[in-house]
């Protein structure tokens, strides 16, 4: 890289950490991109990293939870919180191109300088949605931004990693949809902090409560609790009392949420994507090793799982 | 090379939004992301937006006399360090009134019937530039 592309950095970087916004969009531009000079943005920011709270919002399409977040804006805004939100819209499978509608939810604050909406397509991320969003997470915090907040929809693993890298996830259904209870069931639940039952004002929505309360019970019983709550985000209801809950997660929970520290936290991202990688390398694998194991294991000599660990000593060694 | 990002929104009274839904669907197709608002903005929450989403084309949507704000618009993206974003208007807008947009500094103002295509083939050529100039923060 050229030297007036470093200085060029360098003084991006200062006036993001300066807490000019259109540096901070400008920069989140970059990651989004995967530009050559992102990884030197992400170096430069580190030593500003560490003060927000992250709290992410996930659940099926449509449940409500732009306009949820919109809610809690107005909220913590009154607690004089200035909040960023990146909101992970999913793109067409068929365009690459995407309609980004989420701030729309959240027009209320438009022209609220305390608060900064950013839209991230899903669209093809070198190293998974999830480092993205992790990094755009760390470009929001190093700005300065009391809160960070974070939209996703609730359905692959990339949701579950997000959530992972957030202080608080709130995971949101709707009333009666059983669908929605299943895409629950397949691990979302796990890494709820706090589930909202949003919509309360439509029928169903107390036995939509029961419902997850008894799918909670089934987890282990040294399982941090997790409180129920409903809200009816259109109108404000029951969302004070949600930010009081999350605030209270947060406090008992500083260590146990989000990776702390760049050391943990590359180290979990670098985990995830070299997993991803690997897992693209192996599925299309035409090398005699992998032949000669799923031989192996078709002839019932050898598990799957010590299949792949044989596998992996072999190329890490 | 990322996609290009459009803001489409409509300033001003009018609220007939049918238009700019079909142009912003007909972009996202030709592999865009846009950002799409409800009618009613306010000048102020657009050069906001348009900042933070870091867009390189604004298509705005006018029709009644919704155009005369458009210079409006322009000095404020200009204030707000916006002067990069190239702006588009599409709808009714009276020759003369077109002179007025085109020294204010929008780039060019479809009129009725012109093609889907040619809004997005001229999009695509104002947003190239910005592109490449990504390398450069
Ligand atoms: N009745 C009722 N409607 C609501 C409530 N919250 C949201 N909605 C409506 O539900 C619809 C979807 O809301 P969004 O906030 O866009 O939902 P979302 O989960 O962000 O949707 P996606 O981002 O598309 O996944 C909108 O029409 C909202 O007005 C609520 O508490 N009660
Ligand atoms: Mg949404």
């Amino acid at each position: 890289m050229s030297n007036a592309a470093n200085d060029d950095t360098a003084e991006l970087v200062q006036r993001l950490m300066d807490g000019q916004r259109a540096a901070l969009a400008r920069a989140i531009t970059h990651i989004e991109s995967g530009a050559s000079l992102a990884p030197r943005i992400l170096g430069a920011i580190q030593s500003a990293v560490g003060n927000a709270r992250v709290i992410g919002f996930t659940g099926a399409p449509g449940v409500g939870k732009s306009t949820l977040i919109n809610a809690v804006i107005r909220e913590l805004r009154k607690r004089n919180k200035s909040v960023a939100v990146a909101a992970v819209d999913p793109s067409s499978p068929i365009s690459g191109g995407a309609i980004l509608g989420d701030r729309v939810r959240m027009g209320e604050h438009g022209s609220d300088d305390g608060v900064f909406i950013r839209s991230i397509s899903s669209r093809g991320h070198l190293g998974g949605l999830s480092a993205t969003t992790a990094q755009v997470i760390d470009l929001m915090d190093a700005a300065g931004w009391d809160v960070v907040v974070i939209e996703t929809v609730g359905a692959g693993q990339s949701e579950v990693e997000i959530a992972q890298i957030a202080d608080i996830s709130v995971v949101v259904c709707a009333p009666g949809l059983g669908d929605d209870v299943q895409a629950i069931k397949a691990g979302i639940l796990e890494i709820a902090d706090v589930l909202v039952v949003n919509k309360a004002d439509q029928p169903l929505a107390d036995q939509t409560c029961k419902q997850l309360v008894a799918m909670l019970e089934l987890r282990h019983a040294d399982r941090r609790e997790v409180p129920v709550l409903t809200t009816v985000a259109t109108s404000g209801d029951g969302v004070e009392r949600l930010v009081k809950v999350i605030e209270q997660q947060y406090q008992e929970n500083v260590e146990a949420t989000r990776v702390r520290g760049p050391v943990q936290r590359f180290q979990y991202l670098i985990a995830n994507a070299a997993g991803r990688q690997l897992q693209e390398q192996l599925a299309t694998s035409s090398e005699k090793a992998m032949h000669d194991m799923c031989a192996r294991v078709s002839r019932g000599e050898l598990s799957v799982d010590s299949a792949a660990r044989s596998l992996l000593e072999a190329m890490l060694r | 090379m990322r996609p290009i990002k459009v803001l489409v929104t409509k300033i001003g009274l009018d609220g007939h939004d049918r238009g700019s839904r079909v142009v912003a669907a007909h972009l996202r197709d030709a592999g865009m992301e846009v950002v799409y608002t409800p009618p009613w903005q306010q000048i102020d929450a657009v050069v906001k937006l348009a900042m933070e989403e870091d867009v390189d084309v604004i298509g705005l949507s006018c029709l009644a006399t919704d155009h005369l704000l458009v210079p409006k618009l322009m000095h404020a993206l200009r204030d707000g360090g916006l002067a990069h974003v190239k702006v588009v208007v599409g709808g009714i807008v009276p020759d003369e009134d077109e002179v007025t947009l085109l020294d204010a500094g929008v780039s060019r103002v479809f009129h009725p019937g012109t093609s889907l295509d040619d809004i997005t083939e001229t999009i695509t050529d104002l947003a190239t530039l910005a592109l490449a100039n990504d390398e450069h923060p």
